[in-house]
């Protein structure tokens, strides 16, 4: 016991790593919140344009979409960071990290928020449209608030799972968490700073993969 | 564009990595045969024993799984591959990637299951029980069969996501199919063979993409 307390929470490396371990949980959080509000909006916008029907834009915002849906996230990443650079765009690596899985979690937010736009019964759209309400009335006053509400669910559990992923930016050096914790574990000669690391996600995303359990229960979308 | 197109679509640097993104692409076939059936029948564990009667079980159960949800795959496959080595447990990298994917998949594909599960009525179980079948045969021919159509489109978009998963093996130098195309990245300097691994996957991946918005669509209507 002794032994292993030693290994993975010997006191005066977490007191020396902590400060470390800390700014790596901010730059989590910053690229976190970062994704969750960018990729959310890029995901509601490609579903709003996509409920104009227009046959040549859809195809396209398909096709995106599916591309983004069916890539392994590290794959994007590297093919940004190293083939960008290369044709004379230079972008810092979080910011790389941001925008690639913003554009991951547009893609699957876009097809959950669309499920939910086609979801909503026709006879809602005429009555509104009877009323004098124009398409994007429609859609705004009466379709989407629908739509939303029954996407809660999906979009809470699949943004958790795509921020978690800012984990894959210490494959490219950004200073987050995990990259911290391997920095400092190689320096120190310990798995004290990996317990560390592996705390702070523990911290950071418990709450929310608990809240995603409540909101499962008290939003329920059932499908049958 | 020309450099455009040298950079991200150079045929020749395509043509000579081909072979060794080949190779790759089988460790990444090997590595989903190893890890997708470990975590469905560890995932219908991990169910049976978050619905167990025993409160004990139960709460244990739900707290193990949130907890693997929580953590990034990445940061359980770092930790099993570097951290227990310090504990004296030290696991070749396709052990490692097994075990550190084995616990993150059960927990996903659990969550899919005990859905599935407490969608079929308790009705069904009583009525089976009633009949004579054993709490067993109700699970195995009457529970699961409903409980997994029910959850279909979940476990077979749960499967891509896992299939995908294994990109980050590429860590551990786990030589799959990023970790090939991504050595020869560093040789060429050029990001094509990451590109035709990127097709690569597409191939294997955009039809069952395809499939499950085709099966979530039928499902709610």
């Amino acid at each position: 016991m002794n032994a292993f307390l030693e290994t993975f929470f010997k006191p005066n490396l977490i007191a020396q790593y902590l400060p470390s371990i800390l700014k790596g949980v901010l730059v989590t959080i910053e690229i976190a919140v970062g994704v969750v509000i960018t990729g959310l909006i890029l995901g509601l916008a490609l579903a709003v344009v996509r409920a104009f029907q227009i046959k040549a834009v859809n195809a396209l915002i398909v096709v995106l979409v599916d591309m983004f849906r069916a890539l392994p996230p590290l794959v994007i990443v590297l093919i940004v960071y190293f083939g960008l650079p290369n044709v004379g765009i230079n972008i810092p690596s979080f910011a790389v990290l941001w925008l690639v899985l913003s554009l991951v979690l547009a893609a699957f937010a876009e097809e959950i928020f669309w499920a939910g736009i086609l979801s909503v019964p026709k006879g809602q759209w005429e009555a509104a449209r009877s009323t004098g309400f124009n398409f994007l009335g429609t859609l705004g006053y009466i379709v989407l608030p629908q739509a939303v509400r029954l996407t809660v669910p999906p979009i809470t559990n699949r943004t958790v799972a795509i921020t978690k992923n800012t984990a894959l930016g210490t494959v490219i050096g950004v200073p987050e968490i995990l990259s911290q914790a391997t920095t400092a574990q190689s320096f120190s000669g310990s798995a004290t700073p990996l317990m560390m690391g592996a705390i702070a996600y523990i911290v950071l995303f418990v709450p929310v993969v608990a809240l995603g359990r409540y909101i499962e229960t008290r939003f329920a979308w059932r499908r049958n | 564009m020309d450099a455009l197109i040298h950079q991200f679509f150079n045929l020749d640097i395509m043509a000579r990595a081909l072979p060794l993104v080949l190779q790759g692409l089988q460790m990444t076939l090997l590595l989903c045969l190893v890890v997708i059936p470990l975590g469905l029948a560890g995932g219908l564990l991990f169910a049976l024993a978050s619905l167990s009667g025993s409160r004990t079980v139960r709460w244990g159960m739900i707290v193990a799984i949130d907890f693997f949800r929580a953590v990034p795959p990445l940061v359980l496959l770092i930790f099993v591959y570097s951290g227990l080595p310090f504990a004296g447990i030290r696991l070749s990298p396709i052990a490692a990637v097994a075990l550190a994917f084995f616990l993150n998949t059960s927990s996903y594909y659990g969550e899919i299951y005990r859905a599935g599960i407490e969608s079929v009525g308790r009705g069904q179980w009583d009525a089976a029980r009633s009949t004579g079948l054993s709490a067993f045969q109700t699970l195995t021919s009457v529970v699961l069969p409903q409980a997994v159509r029910n959850v279909l489109p979940d476990l077979v978009s749960n499967t891509v996501e896992v299939v995908k998963l294994t990109s980050i093996a590429s860590v551990v130098a786990l030589p799959e199919m990023l970790y090939s195309a991504d050595m020869a990245r560093s040789v060429t300097f050029n990001a094509s063979p990451i590109v035709l691994a990127a097709a690569i996957y597409l191939v294997m991946l955009w039809p069952v993409v395809r499939l499950i918005s085709r099966l979530e669509r039928r499902m709610a209507s």
